[in-house]
């Protein structure tokens, strides 16, 4: 029996990917737990798994192809019993066929079969074989609406498409899914947001080369954009005297050193946004559209550079870790993300974000908030600048931070508190490690 | 101090089943339980009554001995033996609650548990206090009876459920107020025992949740049975005397009487043991006591769960043992399992029970709600007459209806009363779980003979293929 491989949904905003690598030819045997391709997904390389056994008999998508549907067929393998891959691939057509023979117009767009919230990280990376699964009324319903099942995704028990599939699969209708949980939110409200194509095809006469853009950078673009538009940014910025958090790091470090540790300023910083945030909880939230979420958590997502774009690995609950915890678990994320090799759980999610572009030596910067989240930090660079002390002019290592804020959902007083919280916590340190 | 993947606070079915799933999937877990393992469904509820009922129902066949043949003399009811056997019971599936949490290797700690901050949870037994930590926290502290505002419950009068359960003695005249299931049931019990029982009903029919059809038709067998039933009623006034219980009931019209009784049974409804838990400190959100939550059981406080009677209706034991397992599979998602796919709560596919005489089950949607809701409905209806079995075991009273989605074939809702029907239900359950519809119950084979075959007949019915009627 042949059974077709289809584009997995490797997390939950995927909603197309590139067929990186192949890793095995026509012609393979495949046993389940063997690796067959690599794929990219909007932020990682992930492997796609075999779950069934066979030979791989047709590869259907080649290599390198970008922009691939979830769902879409990419191989085929039969099972060992011998049978061809041509006379198998009849039923599979007719198998969909009879789901609605108006199928073509009705099709709905994939992207509005995003699965409900609380399905989310279920859909299995296995093939469906050669059958669409579908329960009765759930078969009974598309076919009197008709709709394609071919273009759904299940989320019933092993990818079984059930009613409220159909339900979502709606033009028009949106989903029933209710928003849980930060990365849910995500997820839904990334997929109501049309890919961010320009209007007109971009022409120019000035010489140029052309590159296509990586899915890193069509998340990016998508994200970023869906921030600006919807949320309503206000930025407070502060002076902050580092001399004080400069001195307690050098002494940390001398004592840590024995462990091989040390610790970064933003190691440091990271634990003073989590205490700030811990300290005014106002700003530790997320507008949800018809509610706020409240987060009794601070996970801070940290901004890190890599090639090709960028991504931000969270600390969970970093104000109830040492600050050397910290600093070990982000050299940890820090040195896999730049693989490419992050978890979808090690980089989606958190309550608040921070980035810094000190050591780049900007002096100040504003930054765009990361949706769901409401606020994030920009930290500029630590210089020696003239400071007043005790009114009298003299000299001081200064940084300024800018935290820009979600209008709707945290108001500016609130946020002036967060910015003070973080100020005095950064200028009497001990608070960070009491 | 233990740093626990999961603190359970609560064991009832909703918690202990939590407790065992967590461990099941590799979860460091505990659970807090401030009186007895098992809560009230193994100790106080669920199981203990079905063995008064078990009892009941037997005495009510020596009693009609002669419809099957048989002659039976000197028929007497031991109370006390009868609650001797309901507590041994009880104490025997309290026991092997024990044995399962040995078992799994879950950390039972006696005492009254209060969560003091995310995360955070003090266990405080004779007084002293032990500090528990972990990332996450289940709360299943359930509910208790809802007492008369104007007379609480004092067992020796004035009952609840849990009084009722180990009566003092025989009550000779019973008024039981509220006729939910819980009401239902004791006044079926007790009506079998040989009280004579009164039910007062503030809405217009018995069993209130049930389908209309399934609330006349059980009126008219209690009442054939020689309860006496008024719905549409409402008591003034309860007085719990040194005889007994003196009541001013308004009936339906509006005249006030006065009643004495020897005993009463208050079962007008529960209310959510949301106290002195910490659900105020954390901010937990919740309506009237019960905590809200999403289809995963999270509470608006990451890290903090809650299922069972203590978050919204229905509050069935089967429903929070659902929810646990439903809770315990995100938790172990959310600490990094990628092999479990918990699924969400869809409470419309939930089926309730009712154990008085005859039976009553339900599933989904009753015809009244089905018809507000704007379906087309399609209605099959079998009487237990028309079934060999039901009048082979002498038990030819009841129906089971079953109402179809015209346009799509969806099961909307079933309805049952009659002998066993509690033990039929899961069928139309199951079906509406998979989404089955109307061709797929007509194509299953049914065996023969069996109460089972009614099924069957209801749903040809709904479509005009009935075969035995």
């Amino acid at each position: 029996m042949p059974i077709e491989l289809k584009m997995p949904a490797l997390s939950p905003t995927m909603e197309e990917g590139t067929l990186a690598k192949w890793l095995v030819k026509v012609g393979d045997s495949v046993a389940s737990g063997d690796l067959l391709a690599e794929i990219e997904t909007d932020k990682a390389t992930m492997e796609f798994e075999a779950i069934d056994e066979g030979i791989v008999t047709e590869i259907l998508v080649a290599e390198g192809t970008d922009g691939v549907k979830v769902g879409t067929v990419i191989a085929v393998i039969s099972s060992e019993d011998g049978d061809a891959a041509p006379a198998a691939k009849a039923p599979t057509a007719v198998v969909s066929a009879p789901a609605s023979p108006s199928a073509a117009s009705a099709t709905p767009p994939a992207a509005s079969a995003a699965p409900p919230a609380a399905a989310v990280p279920t859909v299995p990376v296995k093939s469906a074989g050669d059958r669409i699964k579908a329960s009765p009324l759930a078969k009974r319903i598309a076919a009197g609406k008709g709709i394609d099942l071919a273009g759904i995704v299940g989320t019933g028990p092993n990818g079984r498409i059930v009613k409220a599939d159909i339900d979502a699969a709606q033009p028009g209708v949106p989903a029933a899914a209710t928003i849980t949980a930060p990365v849910a939110a995500s997820a839904a409200s990334a997929s109501a947001i049309p890919a961010n194509a320009p209007a007109a095809p971009f022409s120019s006469d000035i010489p140029h080369s052309a590159e296509k853009l990586s899915n890193m950078r069509k998340t990016i673009a998508r994200r970023l954009t869906q921030s600006m538009q919807e949320a309503p940014h206000i930025y407070l910025s502060v002076d902050i005297r580092l001399d004080a958090l400069l001195k307690l790091r050098s002494e940390l470090n001398a004592s840590l050193e024995a462990r091989g540790l040390k610790l970064s300023v933003n190691d440091m910083l990271i634990k003073a946004l989590a205490l700030a945030l811990h300290q005014v909880p106002a700003c530790n939230v997320s507008f949800a559209g018809d509610r706020m979420l409240q987060y009794a958590r601070a996970d801070i997502s940290v901004a890190v550079s890599i090639p090709g774009g960028l991504i931000t690995p969270i600390i969970v609950d970093a104000g109830s870790k040492a600050i050397s915890a910290i600093a070990a678990e982000m050299n940890d994320l820090a040195a896999r993300a730049k693989e490419g090799k992050l978890a979808p759980h090690e980089y989606q999610g958190g309550t608040a974000s921070i980035s810094n572009m000190g050591m780049m030596g900007i002096k100040h910067f504003t930054a765009v908030i990361n949706p769901p989240q409401a606020m994030i930090m920009a930290v500029g660079a630590g210089e020696k600048r003239p400071y007043v002390v005790d009114d009298a002019l003299a000299v001081a290592t200064v940084m300024t931070c800018t935290g820009s804020f979600d209008h709707r959902a945290i108001d500016g007083a609130d946020g002036a508190a967060l910015m003070k919280a973080f100020k005095t916590l950064v200028e009497t340190p001990l608070g960070l490690v009491a | 101090m233990t740093n626990y993947d999961l603190i359970v606070l609560g064991s009832g079915p909703g918690g202990y089943v939590a407790a065992i799933r967590a461990a099941q999937l590799g979860l460091k877990t505990a659970i807090v339980e401030r009186e007895n393992l098992g809560g009230i469904c193994l100790n106080w509820g669920c199981i203990p009554t079905k063995a008064l009922l078990r009892s009941a129902e037997i005495y009510h066949y020596m009693s009609h001995a002669g419809d099957y043949g048989l002659s039976a003399q000197g028929i007497s009811a031991d109370l006390g033996a009868v609650v001797k056997r309901s507590r041994g019971v009880a104490k025997q599936l309290n026991q092997g609650i024990g044995h399962l949490m040995k078992k799994n290797k879950i950390t039972v700690h006696m005492g009254d548990g209060a969560i003091t901050a995310p995360g955070k949870l003090t266990v405080t037994k004779d007084g002293k206090a032990e500090e528990l930590t972990a990332k996450n926290i289940i709360i299943a502290t359930g509910a208790r009876a809802r007492d008369l505002a104007f007379a609480p419950a004092d067992g020796k009068r004035i009952w609840t459920y849990r009084h009722a359960m180990v009566p003092p003695e025989m009550p000779k005249k019973l008024l039981v107020i509220g006729s939910g299931a819980i009401g239902i049931e004791f006044a079926s019990f007790y009506n079998d025992m040989g009280a004579e029982v009164t039910v007062v009903e503030m809405l217009d029919r018995i069993v209130p949740v049930e389908d209309a059809d399934v609330s006349t038709f059980l009126e008219k067998a209690l009442k054939k049975q020689g309860m006496t039933i008024l719905t549409g009623a409402g008591v003034e006034e309860v007085k719990a005397t040194a005889s007994g219980v003196s009541a001013k009931i308004k009936d339906k019209d509006g005249a006030v009487s006065a009643h004495d009784f020897t005993h009463c049974i208050v079962a007008i409804g529960i209310v959510p043991n949301s106290e002195n838990i910490g659900l105020e400190a954390l901010s937990i959100e919740s309506e009237r006591g019960h905590i809200k939550t999403d289809p995963m059981c999270r509470t608006n406080v990451p890290g903090v769960w809650a299922i069972g009677d203590i978050t919204a209706p229905p509050w069935l034991a089967h429903k929070a043992s659902h929810e646990g397992v439903i809770a315990a599979e995100a938790i172990a998602q959310s600490l990094g399992n990628k092999d479990v796919h918990p699924h969400a709560m869809d409470v419309r596919n939930i089926p309730g029970c009712t154990y008085c005489h005859p039976q009553v089950a339900s599933v989904g949607l009753t015809e009244a709600k089905a018809r507000q809701a704007g379906y087309e409905l399609k209605i099959g209806n079998f009487p237990f007459i028309g079934n060999g079995k039901a009048i082979a075991l002498g038990e030819a009273e009841g129906f089971i209806k079953t109402i179809f989605d015209a346009k799509t074939g969806e099961l909307l809702g079933a309805h049952m009363v009659g002998a066993e029907v509690t033990e039929l239900i899961q069928g139309y359950t199951i079906g509406k779980t998979a989404e089955l519809v109307e061709a797929d119950f007509m194509h299953t084979v049914f065996p023969h003979p069996t109460l089972s075959e009614m099924m069957h007949e209801s749903v040809l019915g709904a479509y005009g293929k009935m075969l035995h009627m």
